[in-house]
């Protein structure tokens, strides 16, 4: 039976962050599917750095990780709320809409 | 070199941090219990808070200490950043209360927002470690989005606020995906301990593929070309004091983060780091240069501004010694004290029935306002680096410095650029001075004229007494080596 190593996890983290990224631009829809690609590429990341922090057998990986899980929900709530302002000004949250202004 | 200090003293070390993050709290309270009255209260206790906190960064003997387990570090270096970006924000603060008045937009959450993205970028600047760095940013960047979308029955600051969230959370990503990396390969996030660990495992793939991520995301920060799309948008946006705030402190202190993280943790792959630093500065400054010229929203042209200026500063680190980094100093300082003088003379654009941002706006200044029409337009050359004013001698060191490190092609297209930059900012004073007046602006509230007279003063005289800021920036450079 094959074991699952390093490159598995670290081939999993790259498989999400490019997923997280595709779909920030490659999305026209909703900009809370914007959201959600964020908190992607961030678990991905988390993915990286537990990966690494067992496989090296030290433990500041996993600090790390959990740093970025608590700045990660405090992005979100500020995200959503900045989400809201914008809706009660523009009445839709649909990325093709986001364009007052252009450059 | 640097003396790792015991878990007490790395609270006084702190201090400054420590004070601010409280003081906040406090006029946080402060802000609750008394309601609307007392913001604009809370905004001149800001200000004291913000000066007192320089004081004691001065006051702290910096001599390369390391506190907190090598997490955090002060020494000449951080001592001159932090100095500067607590004056820029202290500076903003003071600038923003007429247009706040204005605006019906006096908060006591403003001067609070700032305070708290100023000790992000004390953090910033103080960090020594991938953990802490990243915390720092987080912190000045949370508060900057909310400061950006600040104005909320606007639909341009929202807009402005979702944009900049969205970009800089994909940053942070970018910036956290290369953090991982170089955590992973070099098996530790302390910025000495990647510099060892780069030394003996020697620059594998993983590891400079970590760099340019981590470096993708600090560009973003710095907003330098091709990670540069959300600035004009922001700037544009945002509330006219918020865009005077994004232009200068933050700026600041993301540089100085940029400069201290690069060299310190990774002086054995420069050779890598140095083509990446100096595509991004090619590109910027090419970039602020020509797009600036179409641009008929002053804000929008200012943000180009910054754009080219950031790609100039970067030639400075491109050099990757000492005298680079002496270089990004001086440019930096200059650079701050153009801005606030600039973005005063934006928030003086003022007619009865409110603020206009139109270039156009600006004709006939000369004889409407003689004195304001001077100095911007001294402030304008001094952006285009005309001498004998300070931006011509900061432009000055930064060539000085790539040529020193035989980056001849660098200085030579940073020179051209320069000169076709210098076409949009003569065209304002061509429009200033030459065109027909325009109608008059309302005058100028005391405290704008107050930054922009100090600020003029400054641009203007340097050329007499260069050597303190020359000086100091030499001391805080040799203590990055």
């Amino acid at each position: 039976m094959m074991s699952v190593g390093l490159p598995h996890y670290l081939t999993l983290a790259a498989i999400l962050f490019s997923l997280g990224i595709f779909g920030i631009f490659l999305n026209r829809k909703n900009v809370i599917v914007i959201l959600m690609s964020i908190e992607l590429i961030l678990l991905a990341v988390n993915i990286n750095f537990v990966a690494f922090s067992s496989f090296l057998g030290d433990l500041v990986g996993q600090v790390f990780a959990l740093f970025v899980l608590t700045v990660a929900a405090a992005e979100a709530a500020i995200g959503l709320a900045i989400v809201v302002v914008y809706y009660r000004n523009r009445g839709s949250i649909a990325v093709e809409d986001i364009n007052m202004m252009k450059g | 070199m640097n003396e790792q200090v015991s878990p007490f003293a790395s609270y006084v070390i702190a201090l400054p941090e420590i004070t601010l993050v409280l003081g906040a709290m406090v006029l946080l309270m402060l802000g609750v219990f008394r309601g609307r009255d007392a913001s604009e209260i809370i905004s001149w206790l800001s200000i004291v808070l913000l000066i007192v906190v320089a004081g004691l960064v001065l006051f702290i003997p910096a001599t390369g200490k390391v506190a907190f387990d090598g997490a955090f570090m002060i020494d000449a270096f951080s001592r001159f950043m932090k100095f500067l970006t607590l004056v820029g924000s202290a500076a903003v603060i003071f600038m923003s209360f007429a247009y706040m008045r204005h605006a019906r937009l006096v908060k006591f959450e403003y001067p609070i927002l700032i305070l708290l993205a100023s000790v992000g970028m004390l953090m910033m600047i103080s960090a020594n470690d991938l953990i802490a760095l990243y915390l720092g940013i987080e912190l000045q960047s949370l508060a900057l989005y909310v400061l950006a979308a600040f104005r909320t029955d606007s639909l341009r600051s929202s807009e402005a606020g979702l944009k900049y969230f969205v970009l800089g959370a994909l940053s942070s990503g970018m910036l956290l995906y290369g953090c991982s990396l170089i955590y992973g390969f070099t098996g530790t996030t302390g910025f000495s301990g990647i510099a060892d660990g780069i030394n003996t495992v020697g620059p594998n793939l993983g590891i400079i593929l970590g760099l340019v991520f981590f470096m993708a995301g600090l560009a973003f920060k710095v907003s330098a070309v091709p990670f540069h799309m959300w600035t004009p948008d922001v700037y544009e946006g945002a509330p006219t004091p918020v865009t005077a705030f994004f232009a200068t402190a933050p700026k600041v202190a993301a540089m100085a983060m940029f400069l201290r993280v690069i060299l310190s943790a990774f002086p054995d792959i420069t050779h890598q780091w140095q083509q990446i630093v100096v595509f991004i500065s090619i590109a910027s400054m090419v970039l602020g240069a020509f797009a600036a010229i179409g641009q008929r929203d002053i804000k929008r042209l200012m943000a180009y501004s910054s754009i080219g200026h950031m790609g100039f500063a970067l030639v400075g680190l491109a050099a990757g010694d000492a005298t680079g980094a002496q270089s990004v100093i001086i440019y930096l300082t200059i650079y701050l004290v153009m801005n606030l003088g600039v973005f005063a003379c934006i928030l003086a654009m003022r007619r009865s029935d409110g603020m206009v941002e139109e270039i156009d706006e600006l004709a006939g200044l000369s004889r409407n306002s003689p004195m304001m029409a001077f100095l911007l337009a001294m402030l304008f050359f001094s952006l285009a680096g005309i001498p004998p004013l300070a931006g011509f001698f900061a432009k000055f060191y930064v060539f000085l410095a790539a040529i020193n490190a035989g980056l001849y092609t660098l200085a030579v297209i940073g020179v051209l650029s320069s000169v076709v930059g210098a076409y949009y900012y003569l065209r304002i004073i061509k429009i200033m001075y030459l065109d027909e007046p325009a109608e008059k602006f309302e005058p100028m509230p005391g405290t704008l004229k107050i930054v922009l007279g100090l600020s003029g003063g400054l641009v203007i005289l340097f050329f007499t007494y260069p050597a303190p800021l020359v000086q100091a920036a030499n001391v805080a450079a040799k203590s990055l080596f």
